[in-house]
């Protein structure tokens, strides 16, 4: 179902970001060289658990990261490669060209479809405010783009929904009128912030298929944010696997559920709950917690809740970062010595 | 495809099968289109409740201010007395009596309550002891300029501390943001009558300016002209601004926090994922819901309007409704006392009845939900 001619064209390369949050208690360094690529008509699933830097990707990507977060280095380049290659982190965060890029090269849907949109305006109003501020428009032009865009999404009666408060709809149609927005710009890349977290498992089911169905049709390069490794199964290309700020490993989907090469994305995939498990059969647990990323164990971030941690080389030294575009492991269970 | 843990697919799996049952299955709100002509009924409903329970309130407003007046020991007749014999003269009992007796302060409590308030019902506030004048009349003229200094104080409040607010908000803890909060904290912390003192002293030593009061002497008896608007206009700001000032930086301090909790909230990243600029994200989103909160405090703000501050009227010389009041009370004027406390709470309901119907406007949860 891929669009062929694109499939291998990167839309977005990340290389070795680095954001950190100066807060009165220390520096916190939320990303430590994060590096991927994005490419038209494929997903890329970034899985974590909470606070290891997933949403503050997204957020760097699309510069509007709340202070006091800091990008400190990196490059963030759109269409590398080609004649036309922009390094957002070159641009004034609020100039006008990255505000052309900000929903209209790259659009965000959101974890929380209640409160990512607002209760005092209807959502015609939200949606057509964003269709017109990447179109020239005009307010009847840009209604009938935003019913449109309704309708795309599947939202039944969309000129009646139009006109509707987010409250007086239910949690899976908000979120349908939130991708709704995120398309109203017709962008070619698009990063979904745990979109299906607050939706129950029915309606994940609809939202997923439904991004699915967008990316094939318009190519789009989807970069999708979850914790759910559910998700991640079903919907992506490639999986980045992030642990306190870095990606520890890199993988086609297929390769990380078969032949998983981190001890922590071992761990992860234990502790998913097995539909096949004996009654009454305990979960499978991480020993421990993630440290507070201004206290980042000396070594490798992960071997105070490592089970094949190796002492003298682990607590010593960071792994070496794997190359960008390439699969891997950062650990020094990969590296021989 | 390699084999997958089957575990992994399977709830979405299962969930593909239960989809398309799901699907075309209505919404629990059963669309937008929701009929209006119950939204309207259901909003009249509320306001003729409102409106109901606004009239019983008044009612024991009236109630309360009567005894509220008849609360300290004696009558005006005493007050009356008492005072000529401070300054020599003397009543004797019968002449005493007989005006007991023609204002009604020989009946018992109830009948005068009845006569009292019926007489209100009429638009009859009844004739102010002190002033040997209806009530209605004494009062009148200052209402409208009460009026004016309050809503003068009020434009200005509005207007220096909205925008300062939202600065002080959006860049929290920047230095403008220090700046205003000691300001704001020092405007908090002065009281009113003691600036009101300062500035007069400033404006009469170095700016030669006219101060007290709100018209130069020649205007002060004379009949309403063009003269006399430019007149009053050229001596409302120091009241104004003197009026303004608590006010003013209260609100910096409640809009600075409505909006702090507000910029935090995910719809704020929307906007401007969306490509808006700054500006406008903040504008249209947060603080339009940060300014929620000012259409409650409309309810507080209707009595002032019509009393204005008492102890700044009193020292600025203004011809104020506030100071009268206190001049009531003190010579027991119980038919000019009671006019302006029930004014002063039936403007509180007024004002109540307003911010409701203002929420109603402009929440749109409080509109059609009935909630927020």
């Amino acid at each position: 179902m891929r669009l062929t001619l694109m499939a291998d064209q990167i839309a977005l390369a990340v290389r070795d970001l680095a954001v950190h949050f100066e807060m009165e208690q220390g520096v916190v360094r939320a990303l430590e060289g994060v590096s991927f690529d994005l490419r038209a008509g494929r997903t890329l699933g970034i899985v974590g658990e909470s606070g290891c830097g997933k949403s503050v990707t997204a957020r760097s990507i699309l510069r509007i990261l709340d202070r006091p977060g800091r990008v400190v280095g990196g490059s963030i380049v759109l269409d590398p490669g080609s004649s036309g290659s922009t390094d957002v982190l070159a641009l004034d965060s609020n100039a006008e060209r990255m505000r052309a890029i900000r929903g209209g090269r790259i659009g965000l849907i959101f974890q929380e479809p209640m409160t990512a949109l607002s209760v005092h305006y209807t959502v015609g109003n939200q949606i057509i405010e964003a269709v017109r501020q990447h179109s020239d428009l005009s307010k009847q032009a840009a209604r009938d783009r935003a019913i449109e865009l309704l309708r795309e999404v599947g939202i039944p009666r969309p000129e009646l929904r139009v006109d509707a408060y987010p409250f007086q709809l239910s949690g899976g149609l908000r979120q349908r009128v939130g991708i709704a927005m995120a398309l109203a710009g017709d962008p070619d890349i698009l990063i979904a912030d745990e979109p299906t977290t607050a939706l129950d498992v029915t309606t994940q089911a609809q939202v997923l298929d439904l991004l699915r169905r967008l990316q094939a049709e318009k190519g789009i390069a989807l970069m999708l944010i979850t914790h759910d490794m559910g998700v991640i199964a079903e919907m992506c290309d490639d999986v980045a696997v992030m642990y306190l700020g870095r990606i520890v490993e890199y993988a086609p989907v297929e390769t990380l559920f078969a032949a998983p090469r981190h001890p922590y994305t071992r761990a992860l995939l234990r502790a998913v709950p097995t539909i096949l498990a004996k009654p009454r059969q305990r979960l499978a647990t991480i020993g421990g917690a993630v440290p507070h990323p201004g206290a980042r164990p000396v070594g490798c971030p992960f071997h105070p809740r490592c089970s094949e941690v190796i002492e003298g080389r682990c607590t010593a030294a960071v792994p070496p970062p794997i190359p960008p575009g390439q699969a891997g492991a950062s650990c020094f269970l990969e590296v021989p010595g | 495809m390699p084999p997958m843990h089957d575990a992994l697919r399977s709830p979405p799996m299962r969930c593909l099968l239960l989809k398309d049952a799901f699907r075309h299955a209505p919404d629990r709100t059963g669309g937008a289109g929701r009929d209006t002509n119950a939204h309207a009924y259901l909003m009249l409903s509320y306001l003729l409740q409102r409106l109901g329970l606004a009239l019983v309130t008044c009612l024991f407003i009236s109630a309360l201010t009567f005894l509220i007046i008849r609360l300290p020991p004696g009558d005006f007749v005493d007050a009356y007395i008492a005072n000529l014999t401070a300054s020599g003269s003397s009543v004797s009992h019968e002449q005493a009596e007989a005006m007991r007796r023609e204002y009604g302060l020989d009946q018992p409590v109830l009948v005068q309550y009845a006569r009292w308030m019926g007489r209100v019902l009429q638009g009859d506030f009844g004739v102010s002891m002190v002033w040997r004048r209806p009530v209605t009349e004494v009062i009148g003229d200052r209402l409208w300029l009460t009026m004016v200094v309050s809503l003068a104080a009020l434009f200005l409040t509005w207007a220096i501390a909205l925008p300062i607010g939202i600065y002080s908000a959006v860049r929290q803890y920047s230095i403008g943001d220090y700046i205003f909060t000691t300001l704001g904290f020092i405007g908090l912390a002065i009281p009113n009558f003691l600036l009101a003192l300062i500035l007069m002293y400033l404006g009469f030593r170095y700016l030669g300016l006219n101060v007290g009061g709100l018209f130069s002497p020649d205007y002060v008896q004379a009949p309403w002209s063009w003269a006399r608007v430019w007149d009053l206009i050229k001596h409302l700001p120091l009241p104004a601004a003197v009026l303004a000032l608590a006010g003013t930086a209260q609100l910096i301090r409640i809009m600075r926090a409505n909006l702090l909790d507000e910029l935090r909230r995910p719809y704020v990243v929307t906007a401007r994922a969306k490509g808006l600029s700054e500006m406008r994200a903040i504008l249209k989103y947060p603080v339009r819901a940060a300014l929620n909160p000012f259409a409650s405090s409309v309810a507080y703000l209707f009595p002032y309007l019509v009393s204005g501050s008492i102890v700044v009227s009193l020292v600025l010389g203004l011809p104020t409704v506030g100071p009268l009041l206190l001049q009531a009370l003190v010579a027991q004027d119980m038919f000019l006392a009671g006019a302006i406390v029930l004014l002063l709470g039936v403007m509180t309901v007024i004002g109540t009845l307003i911010s409701d119907i203002l929420l109603i406007w402009i929440d749109p949860r409080i509109r059609l939900e009935g909630r927020a």
